[in-house]
């Protein structure tokens, strides 16, 4: 099959590998019909996320067609035909952390958990294509993928929805839709949302669904900002104005209600100095996230408020304002989407037409010609905000 | 050497205690061991994989059990590497799940076997553990031990890291892996 790779820091390459295989009895095998590239695909690009080797295979998001099932998987769960979009964590459904709904903490996922378990204390679960410490699965930038517990974690399509529709209930709009949940959205909240990325643009249309009075953008890229603006939401470029200033004008000195860091680990701005300090230290390794964005967002939160974090973070910060947090009562939640628990209910959300995934698709390319998605995703060329891949 | 760690897995005491009571059950998760037979109800045969091609070989016997609660056993005889372990299963604050504690005891003898035994034993025998009662957790709550493109071969000791590159095995890969 066609696949693409990581081929090294920077780079990834398309590659002619063998077909996968069934290795577990609850797995399936995917023929893959869409995919797309991620801006957590980026940070295993740029070597952020250690761990990854020369061969593995990219991709979390990816939906397709049932072609072989394994023989531990019931037939009323699954069989060869269905049409399925596949979640990025994989989940047994049997473990303690599955049975409470907290898929992406899966116990028995990742084959890999010993050395998830010395960086993270407690090892997380398997991903696709997201690194050995993420228990070294492949990923669906491919024509094929072998999907692990399949009876647990694939929603099936049965409507005639469009692979476009429904491609993005693997990761982003879940992953959106959970940083808004996470906030507790009351109807007289104001939501800021750092990043206008297309996890920040789904926490932005998720925290209106949950209804939120007011929703602010925050970004640096005018076509980002644009995009959000079209969907309703207030848009504050932080090259711009001071990011504080303006959200004390627009909230009436109060500070946004709930705010959601949907940047994470590689997060740039234009000045400070405090940017400057965290891309050296994090050049040579002494601390591996740029946690702009969190820090802004708790400094600029409402005391009281909550600062829900869904960008991906990898290892180790500083200078985390602790006293901003104790001191004003603030509430910071996060987690890798739980992505099983969300896919039906989002999925009646589409049908019903109140949020509209399609919205933030900018680009549609074969699968070979990944390598060029992932140099105009990460470049931010030719306004490209979502990449849908066809194997 | 003294070794210890414990496991939480969501079943039923009585079905945790009874897998491991079946001690032929053991080579499922346990990372070097190759074969346990049963040679009578208290009585086993114990095989472990070990460098050069030789296996290391003993006896063991219970020595004492509290059915549901507790195992222990100790090797007998001339044993290669003189060992006892306790297993305990205890009911879990949330009433559905048992934890599960094990001591092991072995004492790594002199000379070129037991040189290589150390060797091979003792890289990071605390964490060769923990990976065991990992997988321990995986066959009971999930029906097997748990396989990824990068580490498709389950209970491979001392290949679990690095991993190969995540991407499909090939025909041959699958063969050797089969093997193993
Ligand atoms: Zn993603
Ligand atoms: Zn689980």
């Amino acid at each position: 099959m066609r696949a693409n790779t990581w081929a090294g820091r920077n780079k990834v390459e398309v590659r002619d590998l063998p077909d996968p295989k069934i290795l577990n009895k609850r797995d399936a095998i995917v023929g893959i019909t869409s995919t797309a590239i991620c801006g957590s695909d980026l940070h295993l690009v740029d070597g952020y996320v250690p761990t990854m080797q020369d061969g593995d295979v990219m991709g979390h998001e990816f939906m397709g067609e049932v072609i072989e099932v394994g023989s531990g998987v019931p037939a009323d769960t699954l069989r060869v035909g269905d049409r399925v979009v596949v979640p990025f964590p994989i989940a047994c459904g049997a473990c303690a952390a599955c049975a409470a709904e907290l898929y992406s903490c899966c116990e028995n996922s990742n084959p890999n958990a010993g050395i998830a378990e010395k960086m993270f204390g407690h090892p997380v679960a398997g991903i696709f294509g997201y690194s050995h410490l993420t228990g070294g699965f492949a990923g669906g930038q491919a024509q094929y993928a072998r999907v692990p517990f399949a009876d647990v974690g694939p929603l099936k399509i049965e409507s005639d929805l469009t692979d476009e529709q429904v491609l993005f209930l693997s990761d982003i709009l879940p992953t959106g839709y959970m940083g808004a949940e996470m906030c507790d959205i009351r109807p007289s909240d104001v939501v800021a949302v750092w990043g206008a990325g297309p996890v920040g643009q789904f926490a932005m249309d998720s925290a209106r669904v949950l209804g939120a009075a007011k929703v602010i953008a925050i970004d640096r890229e005018p076509y980002r900002l644009r995009m959000a603006e079209q969907a309703g939401h207030i848009p504050v470029n932080f090259d711009d104005v001071d990011v504080r200033l303006r959200l004390l004008e627009l909230t009436g000195g109060r500070g946004p209600d709930r705010c959601i860091d949907a940047v994470g680990m590689e997060a740039t701005h234009g000045s400070a100095h405090i940017a400057a300090y965290d891309r050296i230290k994090q050049a040579v390794r002494s601390e591996t996230e740029r946690p702009h964005a969190l820090r802004q967002a708790i400094m600029s939160c409402r005391s009281g408020g909550v600062v829900s974090v869904i960008g991906v973070y990898g290892g180790f910060l500083d200078k985390f304002p602790a006293g901003a947090w104790m001191n004003r009562s603030l509430t910071l939640r996060t987690g890798q989407c739980h992505v099983q628990r969300y896919m039906k209910p989002l999925l009646r959300r589409i049908e019903r037409g109140e949020i509209d995934p399609t919205r933030i698709i900018t680009h549609r390319l074969p699968l070979d010609e990944a390598p060029h998605g992932y140099d105009i995703f990460k470049n931010k060329q030719d306004n490209c905000e979502k990449i849908v891949l066809k194997p | 050497m003294e070794l210890t760690a414990a496991t939480t897995v969501r079943r039923a005491g009585t079905e945790v205690y009874a897998f491991w009571r079946d001690l032929q059950n053991l080579p499922t998760f346990m990372a070097h061991l190759e074969q346990v037979r049963a040679t009578g109800d208290r009585t086993s045969h114990w095989v472990a994989g070990a460098p050069f091609g030789r296996d290391v070989e003993w006896d063991a016997e219970i020595v004492d059990e509290v059915p549901g609660e507790k195992i222990a056993w100790r090797s007998t005889g001339n044993a290669d590497v003189p060992n006892a372990g306790t297993v305990r299963f205890v009911p879990a604050p949330d009433g559905v799940s048992t934890e599960v504690h094990v001591a092991l005891v072995y004492d790594i003898p002199g000379g070129a076997v037991g040189k290589a035994v150390a060797k091979y034993f003792g890289e990071e025998p605390h964490q060769q553990l923990d990976d065991d009662l990992r997988r321990f957790k995986q066959v009971l709550e999930t029906g097997e031990v748990v396989r990824s493109d990068g580490a498709p071969w389950g209970k491979r000791a001392r290949k679990e890291f690095p991993q190969r590159p995540a991407q499909p095995l090939s025909d041959a890969e699958l063969a050797e892996g089969a093997g193993q």
